[in-house]
């Protein structure tokens, strides 16, 4: 929990926002984040972040699934209670494929989709602080944090100039903290 | 500027001169509005539908099995035959979703949200049927390999029934993840937008505190597409373990190996019947027919007649195979079907399978919207009975002349199959109000390289030459 001061600017097009986040990584400002309405393309190379790891977890995941379903169905037929069924042997591998399939995505997603809230840290009750209310409409925004070395009118005319059609000063938390998205923090309304 | 170049050729996906803006208002704002007559009078229809189901169904539980008309020789009747129904039309959301967004298809971000809730309300639909249909109903948690004082006692993981059990409850909870994922940075926008206090609170912590910063949509894509390549050969493989129910029997007209591509081409043409009779209507109630357009019900319209065509086929190698086997059993069983005390179901199948389809053939007919109304609901009604055929007129004449019998459901029986529209609308109606029945980020997504008013300016490109095209994009 760290509530800091940060400077907003708002794009009206991608177009425009491509420039801006290269102008703002090569200003030397500290980049906080960008918020878009939906993806854009390119935008994480363009902001350096790295390609996600999450079909990774999903893989492993899924080999979670394959390995629980073959082992629990081999241990009952082998060894917990074996029943003859028609004379087929104990270990019947082909019959056991649907099982081990549907449990292989089954984990796979389950798995990859609590990966998916942790890591972006999103779950029922959890609240962050929104720049913008048309940040999930039709505006692109950059978020610069502020602190003590840098004036803030400084700032502000540099994100004009990067092609911004508004700029303003945002004291807000940073992180994310449980919440009534129908109620104001107290930070909000100092 | 896109690097995806889409040529001025291709019909736009979103008509109309449209901003970011005028997608989020088109498709958020019948959400923020009371719902008009129409919406009350089905929704308190549906709801009524479902209360006789209810009532039904505790008919059945009360008094046992006994109360429906299946008897010895005919063990499935209507019940399995709606299940294998529900499950058939919930397939083609998945499709939609996932093997249409692994083969590039632009189209179907405008009816793959509404495609999905479809399939999740027909899973819901379907899985009632087996369960009621144990009669036991208290004792279904038997079917799950849990721990239990018997021994303990497992399942046997060798049943085709069995393998029914883990693939519906997977592909329930997959589907449910992968709409759940898509539907969240749009309860953010609708949070965003509220304007009253209960709809901030609900969509809040619907939205699971979505803000949408380029890392939250670098995951947000990754796990739509691993969910989409899980999805694709689960999808497949649900209605092929659905066929393996009927296909791993010994029973003539079941016992074939045609069967699992067979179901899951049925359960395409289906589905796709069933969304295209959702959003004739949906479309045309909440006005978003800029977004889907009559564009995407021809797309629809054009894997119904394929899927319709790879069923016709089906049937006819059916018979052929019958014949060519040189087995009685399975002649005298495809004799029986066409030409026994069931024949009208057989025909029926047939021409609304098999013959009506292939008027789609006719791109005037693919694009009129009341035609595509009624053949999706005659496709339905041909899929059903296709299933009846199947299950009913395989089992009404057994080996044993003795045991012959003919089958007619009880009013239980079709009020529990009633029960299950109640079901089906009555979800539907509650997520055409209070959901985005388009995935308004999706739409965004698409809108520069689709929408009507961007093609326009895409002429001035498609004029320049190749050299020329290729510098620009270089050095943009």
């Amino acid at each position: 929990m760290a509530i800091k001061k940060f400077a907003v600017a708002a794009y009206d097009d991608e177009e425009v926002l491509f420039p801006a986040v290269k102008k703002v990584r090569n200003s030397g400002y500290k980049l906080h984040d960008v918020y878009t309405p939906f993806p854009v393309h390119g935008l994480d190379g363009a902001l350096g972040l790295k390609e996600t790891d999450l079909h990774v977890a999903g893989f492993i995941y899924g080999l979670c699934g394959t390995s629980t379903a073959l082992g629990f169905m081999s241990w009952i037929f082998l060894s917990d209670w074996p029943i003859n069924f028609g004379g087929k042997p104990h270990f019947s591998l082909p019959a056991f494929i649907p099982v081990t399939f549907e449990l292989t995505v089954l984990f796979a997603a389950v798995g990859m989709v609590l990966t998916f809230c942790y890591l972006n840290q999103i779950m029922p009750g959890v609240k962050k602080h929104v720049f913008h209310p048309r940040q999930s409409d039709d505006l692109f925004i950059i978020v610069i944090e502020l602190n003590d070395h840098v004036a803030e009118t400084e700032v502000l005319d540099f994100m004009k100039s990067t092609g911004a059609i508004e700029t303003n000063v945002q004291t807000a938390e940073s992180e994310w903290w449980y919440g009534r998205w129908d109620q104001k923090e107290a930070y909000e309304l100092s | 500027m896109h690097l995806k170049y889409e040529s001025f050729v291709r019909e736009p996906l979103v008509d109309g001169d449209k901003t970011y803006h005028d997608i989020t208002e088109d498709i958020i704002s019948p959400i923020e509005k009371k719902p008009g007559r129409m919406w009350y009078v089905g929704f308190f229809f549906s709801v009524a539908l479902l209360m006789f189901g209810v009532f039904s169904v505790f008919w059945e539980v009360y008094f046992g099995i006994g109360v429906w008309g299946i008897n010895r020789t005919v063990g499935w009747g209507w019940d399995i035959t709606n299940f294998v129904w529900w499950v058939g039309i919930g397939h083609a959301g998945t499709l939609i979703s996932a093997i249409l967004l692994l083969f590039r298809q632009g189209w179907r971000t405008g009816v793959n949200r509404a495609a999905e809730a479809m399939t999740i309300f027909a899973v819901m639909c379907a899985g009632q049927f087996p369960i009621f249909h144990m009669g036991r109903v208290w004792d279904a948690m038997w079917v799950l390999p849990l721990p239990n004082s018997r021994g303990p006692l497992w399942p046997n993981f060798n049943s085709a029934l069995l393998w029914d059990v883990f693939a519906i409850s997977t592909y329930f909870t997959v589907s449910l993840l992968f709409w759940y994922s898509g539907l969240i940075p749009d309860f953010a926008t609708i949070r965003d937008r509220a304007k009253t206090k209960f709809r901030k609170r609900a969509y809040g912590l619907a939205s699971f505190g979505w803000t949408g910063t380029a890392k939250n949509w670098q995951r947000q894509e990754a796990l739509a597409l691993v969910l989409a390549g899980l999805s694709t050969p689960l999808v497949l493989s649900v209605h092929t373990i659905v066929s393996f129910d009927f296909a791993t029997s010994v029973i003539p007209g079941w016992h074939t190996t045609i069967f699992p591509p067979y179901f899951v081409a049925g359960a395409i043409f289906s589905g796709f019947a069933m969304v295209n009779t959702l959003l004739v209507v949906t479309r045309k109630i909440l006005g978003l027919e800029d977004y889907i357009t009559v564009g995407h019900l021809e797309a629809m319209n054009k894997v119904i007649v394929l899927t319709g065509s790879i069923v016709g086929v089906a049937y006819l190698t059916e018979l052929f195979m019958a014949w060519y086997s040189g087995v009685l059993y399975e002649q005298e069983a495809f004799k029986w079907r066409i030409m026994g005390p069931y024949w009208w179901s057989y025909w029926a199948m047939m021409t609304c399978n098999v013959v009506s389809p292939q008027l789609f053939w006719f791109k005037k007919l693919r694009r009129n919207i009341p035609f595509t109304f009624i053949m999706s609901i005659v496709v339905n009604i041909g899929m059903w009975f296709e299933r009846f055929v199947i299950i009913v007129t395989s089992l009404y004449r057994d080996y044993i002349p003795g045991s012959w019998t003919y089958y007619s459901p009880t009013w239980p029986e079709v009020g529990f199959y009633l029960g299950t529209f109640g079901l089906f609308f009555t979800c539907y109606f509650l997520f055409a109000k209070y959901f985005p029945v388009i995935a308004v980020s999706e739409i965004k997504f698409i809108l520069k390289t689709s929408g009507e008013n961007y093609k326009k300016k895409m002429n001035v490109i498609d004029e320049k030459s190749i050299e020329e095209f290729v510098h620009e994009q270089a050095h943009h």
